[in-house]
């Protein structure tokens, strides 16, 4: 089983997700590429995934929306360039936060069989990123403290729940 | 400070290895700035500098006991922090499990 590694720079309007899958390239871009194959795996399990129209090539659009419950979160933009099984890359605008666009690409990386894939996506500010972040689809902010996740969980399980002293 | 600020600063504390390490000793117990200067090999000035900066971002608190001022962990914005990181990395960990279990069955299927 991979990590998904998310970085978000303090001061720096991007966002890298990094993650190893144990399949061949060709078959991780297809999973990206095939709408219907999409659909299956973007998203938590309780969100509907409904893709109206995913064209991945140069100028292609694309829009989804995921559903949970009486929620509906669409989002939308365009492909740009080739779109190989090395690199896609396209816009992408949250529809909740209409005209916060970002560019993020996706590289597909093979390595003895398996497949690290890299996302990178760059906004217009760190106000833009965190707004669009704190909205809709991505709800909170993975920062890209080193230990950060790794100190907390320490601090947390050691420190009582109630703010009165230790001692 | 609205929730907002409040995590820009408690990012901003955490961003520096010495206020996480000092962090890491408060979980272990109270101390004066004194005893947490101790094991750092620097002055206590900028120990003091950097509780300061942990006392601005709601991460310690600091009660005086007698005469001595005593550091203490805060833990409620840290996990409210981390609950607000969790969310993010929670979407993409459940969509890549899911892109795990699609890969494995398509690899058993190629035409699947």
């Amino acid at each position: 089983m991979g990590t998904t590694k998310i970085t978000a720079p303090a001061g720096i309007p991007f966002i890298d997700i990094e993650r190893e899958f144990a399949a061949p390239r060709a078959l991780v871009h297809r999973a990206y590429a095939d709408p219907e194959l999409l659909k299956q795996w973007l998203g938590p399990r309780k969100y509907v995934m409904e893709v109206e129209v995913w064209e991945p090539r140069d100028g292609g659009r694309w829009r989804y929306v995921h559903r949970d419950g009486e929620n509906a979160y669409a989002f939308h933009g365009v492909f740009h360039g080739p779109q190989t099984e090395e690199r896609m890359l396209q816009t992408f605008e949250f529809e909740g936060a209409p005209g916060h666009v970002s560019l993020e690409s996706v590289e597909f990386i093979e390595r003895d069989g398996r497949t690290l894939v890299r996302n990178h996506s760059v906004y217009q500010s760190v106000e833009a990123r965190n707004a669009m972040i704190e909205s809709g689809m991505a709800e909170g902010l993975e920062d890209g403290f080193a230990r950060l996740d790794e100190l907390v969980e320490r601090l947390t399980s050691q420190a009582p729940a109630a703010a009165g002293s230790t001692r | 400070m609205d929730q907002h600020h409040q995590l820009d600063a408690i990012f901003g504390a955490l961003a520096d290895p010495t206020r996480r390490a000092i962090l890491a000793r408060l979980a272990e117990g109270d101390w004066t700035v004194g005893e947490l200067t101790a094991p750092f090999g620097v002055s206590q000035p900028a120990i003091s500098r950097h509780l300061k900066v942990l006392e601005r971002a709601g991460l310690v608190s600091r009660n005086r006991r007698a005469t001595a001022r005593l550091s203490h962990l805060e833990a409620g914005p840290l996990r409210e922090a981390t609950e607000w990181l969790a969310r993010y990395q929670a979407f993409w960990d459940e969509s890549h499990e899911r892109l795990d279990a699609l890969l494995a069955s398509l690899t058993r299927q190629p035409e699947g």
